[in-house]
């Protein structure tokens, strides 16, 4: 069983960040979500709260690194121009062009939004710390735009997947 | 002579401004739409090629580095702007709303594709 170079920075990129990203969207929604003061105490405010700041953090994090290491290492040889590159091979056929045409171009572009809104929403839980209880609005809109950045994120997982699937890098 | 003392306000019951929220949240829209915008101007060859930051990478470098630095600004100049202030965080979010559906829209392949020249 050979791993090269490039199926480790690829397994990196989706199995490992792009997962870790998906995989902890939940916790953090219901961290978030249950946050209200009829539901928890001020000490389960104070655990609560660590893990949620900890938590956003770190997915803010894993998104970056999840574009970052996406754009810059297996994109590369996939739109090598050489016959044998992903792209090359998925466009010479009409019946796995729209496999680049629209799954790749659009798993490329719009994960980028992700990091973004992650990032967002790992500052407000900074900013309003323990005071996030009592604002139902914040919390709201961060749980819209954590959702919003979890949709992104999943059709560039999907996309990202099938197309390996399709067209492996070699 | 008498001592005057101030009553000591718990730092967690003091308010907070909303400036500072309603600034990263405007600027996550404004960072969506302006990324998508780059992505809809690369289709025209002469952007994509000022894009084309890393022959490797193509013209992707270009419209994710200049769309994140543009998050980040966005960001930074709200964020002084609105340092300490109250803002109408209701409004702010549907036009924060409005600009993050438009980054999706710009970012798919059927819409900014469209911009392609004949």
């Amino acid at each position: 069983m050979h791993v090269s170079a490039i199926d480790a920075w690829t397994l990196l990129h989706g199995m490992t960040f792009g997962a870790l990203f998906l995989l902890a969207f939940t916790g953090v929604f219901a961290g978030l979500y249950s946050l209200r003061p009829e539901l928890v105490t001020a000490e389960g405010v104070k655990e609560r709260l660590q893990r949620l700041k900890l938590g956003t953090w770190v997915m803010a994090a894993v998104a970056w690194l999840t574009v970052i290491t996406g754009t810059y290492i297996p994109y590369i040889p996939y739109r090598a121009k050489t016959p044998a590159s992903p792209r090359s091979f998925l466009l010479s056929n009409p019946q796995t062009a729209l496999w680049h045409k629209f799954g790749m171009e659009w798993k490329e572009h719009v994960a980028w939004i992700a990091p973004i809104l992650a990032t967002v929403v790992a500052y407000l839980v900074y900013y309003y710390g323990k005071r996030l209880v009592g604002e139902e609005k914040i919390r709201r809109i961060a749980m819209v735009m954590f959702t919003i950045s979890f949709v992104c994120a999943a059709v560039a997982g999907l996309f990202g997947a099938l197309i390996t699937k399709a067209a492996p890098l070699k | 002579m008498s001592t005057v003392t101030k009553e000591r306000i718990a730092p967690e019951s003091a308010p907070l401004p909303s400036g500072p929220a309603a600034a990263a949240i405007l600027a996550a829209g404004i960072g969506s739409a302006f990324y998508g915008l780059l992505v809809c101007l690369a289709e025209f060859p002469a952007v994509a090629k000022a894009f084309t930051l890393s022959k490797g990478v193509g013209p992707l470098s270009g419209k994710t580095t200049f769309g994140m630095l543009g998050f980040l600004a966005a960001w930074a100049v709200l964020a002084s702007m609105w340092k300490g202030k109250e803002v109408n965080i209701d409004k702010v979010w549907k036009v924060s709303l409005v600009l993050i559906a438009l980054g999706i829209v710009f970012t798919f392949p059927p819409f900014f594709l469209l911009w392609a020249p004949e």
